[in-house]
């Protein structure tokens, strides 16, 4: 991310700009938010939860995994603790584009990021590469994915508590499937497959003798470690 | 500790979910002004990022029926051959939704 020139601004053109060039995937987000609100009430969240939830939160694997946790009571530290290892990546991606993010005032450099997702820092870092100084792609990308995984939500809320025995139609499994499409969609190579195999195991073991929701913990950490196995990649290595 | 499903207890846990995240969010670019995250940091955070998502996915896998299963799978297949996850998603709803109609 170095090879970036020197500057950065923002403003509502370049915001304006950044939305506009994220409408046509900020389409799927709709669906996607569909899903999480159908899967939402299917778990027992209220309609007004599901909705501050994708307001607040805005992250959708991380949402649809905690939907798992949810029942008569919610354990907090697992809760926390899904969220962040899903939301880590986030770390990575900030710690990638803030070189660029220094020249911003620090106002508005830690307000950016308030609607960071994969896919706006992923089309705003490819910008600061081609040597673009204006930070509008994250900012109204970022806008444009929120707002329609709002209204995807509230079409979900609204839709799916019209639907009775939600398992008959196989919208149970809208949350597992969603998942294993974010979990298999990046480019990755094979050697993913022993911290992946690890987390498995360890989420299986952990179910049958450790505590209640302690699985997910338990199997992100042990991928964790396996990760650290794994063999350094070419431009890691000195 | 666990919070109760009412509404404040609900809306306390979604609270304390955006506080988490909003941390990941600006944490990189804090942490990275002041520190470089090194390759060991990096390859555990990658490694755990997938994890988390397996560590969710296996027990329903292991502990579902067959309809969740072959969704799983249906999706597994079409996620890997097509690359775009709406078609993926939407066969393992319909490969659960015909099974369980047999």
């Amino acid at each position: 991310m170095s090879q970036g020139t020197q500057g950065a601004q923002l403003d509502l053109a370049g915001i304006i700009v950044g939305i506009r060039r994220m409408a046509p995937m900020s389409l799927f987000v709709v669906i996607f938010g569909l899903a999480f609100g159908v899967a939402a009430l299917s778990r027992g969240l209220s309609g007004l939860e599901a909705m501050l939830m994708s307001a607040l939160v805005f992250a959708g694997a991380s949402q649809f995994a905690v939907l798992e946790l949810w029942g008569p009571e919610i354990p907090l530290l697992p809760l926390i603790a899904t969220t962040f290892a899903i939301n880590a990546r986030h770390l990575l991606m900030g710690a990638a584009i803030q070189p660029w993010l220094a020249h911003l005032p620090p106002a508005q450099r830690y307000a950016s990021v308030v609607v960071m997702s994969d896919s706006n820092w992923a089309m705003a870092a490819a910008d600061h590469q081609k040597g673009e100084t204006n930070v509008g792609m994250l900012v109204g990308g970022g806008i444009a994915l929120w707002v329609t995984w709002l209204f995807g939500t509230l079409l979900g809320v609204l839709f799916g508590s019209g639907i009775e025995e939600p398992q008959r139609f196989g919208l149970d499994v809208i949350m597992g499937c969603f998942l294993l499409a974010m979990l298999v969609g990046g480019r990755r190579d094979l050697s993913i497959l022993l911290p992946w195999a690890a987390a498995a195991l360890a989420a299986l073991a952990a179910m049958a003798w450790l505590p209640d929701h302690t699985h997910v913990i338990v199997g992100a950490l042990a991928g964790g470690l396996a990760g650290l196995l794994l063999p350094k990649r070419k431009e890691a290595s000195p | 500790m666990t919070l109760p499903a009412t509404a404040v207890g609900a809306i306390a846990a979604i609270v304390l979910m955006a506080m988490v995240t909003y941390l990941t969010r600006a944490g990189g670019v804090f942490v990275m002004s002041r520190v470089p995250i090194g390759p060991r940091v990096e390859r555990f955070i990658n490694a755990m990022a997938g994890s988390v998502l397996v560590a969710v996915i296996t027990p329903m896998a292991v502990h579902g029926d067959w309809g969740a299963r072959l969704a799983l799978a249906a999706t597994l297949i079409v996620m890997l051959t097509l690359q775009k996850p709406l078609p993926a998603i939407t066969a393992g709803i319909v490969t659960a939704a015909l099974w369980r109609m047999l």
